[in-house]
């Protein structure tokens, strides 16, 4: 264990903020680029991971462990976000015969 | 504090194979090892209970509900619609657009002091277990309370209904 934190010291703080945005940058292009709803889903579990990597590097930073719960909950949260979501999937599948994202454009004005 | 920069480059790699593979099978395996990649990052931060927990949450059960998804709507043929040429050229420059203002606004804060682990024993499954269950008992319950909500929502909205008469 001793190796690990030595491996660690020396990495600056912002590379790990820079390194998390960029995570972060890639799941908003794949939101913005992609026509299928499960990718799209996909693209926000990247982007809920990049923020919490970001939470336990400045959690380990401050020595206080209350980041790391709070990336506990986070990962709760993108549990249930994703049973549910996948649920919608299915229900949209079962109506329309498609996951294109276009097709459930009935709501637009 | 050269396995950090590997490391986050196969990620950075493999989450750019995520979001342009065509295939959407392909695509859930490459983030699969997106999350393993997390994983390791986890372990260099010296928080284990957050290292098994992503690997057995993450990796293990979100990313198989995924494939089982994909699998039960039979999607695993590369015919699947993209968006024309123009729209995806502006997404990446949107995308970039974001990643810049981001950067900009971390030169003005001036944040570069190297990370060091002061207490290495926070992310211990011990002493993370400790707070969670003082500091943080309440919210605790009610995630469980969000997970079976989760659940029973999940249930109705994927079951089948029944035929009207």
């Amino acid at each position: 264990m001793e190796t690990v934190v030595q491996q660690l010291q020396g990495v600056p703080i912002s590379h790990y903020l820079i390194f998390c945005t960029i995570i972060f940058a890639i799941g908003v292009m794949g939101v913005l680029i992609r026509r299928n709803v499960i990718i799209i889903m996909m693209s926000i579990e990247l982007m809920l991971n990049a923020v919490n990597l970001l939470l336990a590097a400045f959690s380990v930073q401050h020595g206080d462990s209350s980041g790391q719960v709070f990336v506990f909950f986070i990962m709760a949260l993108a549990a249930a976000e994703v049973a549910v979501g996948l649920a919608i999937i299915i229900m949209v599948y079962r109506n329309t015969k498609s996951v294109d994202i276009d097709s459930l454009n009935k709501l637009r004005w | 504090m050269t396995v950090f920069y590997f490391v986050a480059f196969l990620s950075i790699f493999f989450a750019l194979m995520t979001i342009f593979t065509k295939n959407p099978v392909h695509s859930v395996l490459y983030l699969v090892i997106t999350f393993f990649t997390f994983t390791v990052h986890y372990i260099l931060l010296n928080a284990q209970f957050l290292a098994v927990v992503n690997f057995i949450v993450y990796m293990g059960a979100i990313m198989v509900l995924f494939l089982f998804v994909l699998m039960l709507l039979n999607l695993n043929k590369d015919t699947e619609p993209m968006k024309s040429n123009l729209v995806k050229f502006m997404g990446v420059i949107a995308g970039c657009c974001l990643l810049v203002t981001f950067l900009g606004v971390y030169r003005v804060f001036e944040i570069s002091n190297p990370l060091t682990v002061n207490n290495p024993e926070i992310g211990l499954v011990k002493n993370l277990g400790k707070v969670l269950f003082n500091e943080f008992l309440l919210p605790f319950e009610l995630s469980s309370l969000l997970l079976l909500t989760a659940m029973i929502g999940a249930i109705l909205l994927a079951k089948k209904e029944p035929k009207q008469i």
